[in-house]
């Protein structure tokens, strides 16, 4: 039996989602590059545990400390939409629903890495 | 009591009557059970953990005042737990992650193999938030200033 998918829809291999396996392979990028940083992420914070807000600027003021912080948040985020979207997916079964709380998820997520990053062009000028 | 088949427009499958697959409830607790909801349980909790990344990020940049108003709500009993909440789990999630990575790389999948890092990665999480407690209560933290 000769195949109903056009050669277009089989080259793309897309699937029914339309989004091929972009999530899977950007939620596995986003964890592999997570390894280093997270690791690194855990010595500034056992590093600056219990100093005050003098030592924490000083530290986060020097632009590579401020880079790695802000590459470990936009992942970070960027990993944070990729596996609650997995969980919405999961759970929510309502269209309207699903399509809102991805939404909220996906301005929670600019907001936040907003945030951090104004923060710390702020703190690069304290 | 089941309602009466209408008579107008097509049947509407009896929805509550359906047979359901089974569900978490019917299954004998399992160790690769456990982290793997756990794996999900500490990302969300890790998803509230970067909002206070950024508010401490937002308070240190305020100046002493901010961050002296983020520390008055940290350094409280609650504070303190809800802290080494989230140290145990990025360790959890971290851990768990790096099964999952070895999953995909085709790695871990026996049964023994797989009951065996489940046990590790739960035991290896509290061990390292235990570290990092034990770290910042000996002094042994604080080295970046």
């Amino acid at each position: 039996m000769s195949s109903m998918q056009t050669p277009l829809h089989k080259v793309e291999g897309m699937g029914s989602s339309h989004s091929g396996t972009s999530h899977f392979w950007h939620e596995r990028l986003t964890a592999i590059a997570l390894i280093p940083l997270t690791l690194w992420f855990g010595y500034v914070m056992l590093g600056l545990a219990g100093t005050n807000e003098v030592a924490c600027i000083s530290y986060l003021a020097h632009w590579w400390n401020a880079l790695l912080m802000f590459a470990f948040v936009f992942i970070t985020l960027w990993h944070i939409r990729l596996g609650l979207q997995v969980i919405i997916d999961d759970y929510v079964h309502t269209a309207g629903g699903k399509i809102a709380l991805l939404l909220l998820v996906r301005f929670l997520v600019l907001a936040t890495g907003s945030a951090a990053g104004f923060a710390l062009l702020q703190i690069s000028r304290l | 009591m089941a309602a009466p088949p209408s008579t107008s427009g097509p049947q509407k499958p009896d929805i509550a009557s359906r047979p359901l697959s089974p569900h978490l409830t019917v299954y004998h607790w399992a160790p690769t059970m456990i982290v793997s909801i756990t794996h999900r349980v500490t990302g969300v909790g890790l998803s509230v953990g970067m909002l206070a990344l950024a508010l401490w990020l937002v308070a240190i940049s305020n100046g002493p005042s901010g961050y002296l108003a983020f520390y008055s709500y940290a350094l409280t009993p609650v504070g303190l737990l809800v802290m080494f909440g989230f140290a145990w789990a990025l360790a959890f999630h971290f851990l768990q992650g790096i099964r999952h990575l070895a999953w995909d790389l085709g790695y871990g999948f026996a049964k023994e193999t797989a009951r065996l890092t489940a046990l590790l990665v739960i035991g290896l999480s509290f061990l390292i938030a235990a570290a990092v407690c034990a770290l910042i209560w000996t002094g042994h933290g604080g080295y970046l200033s």
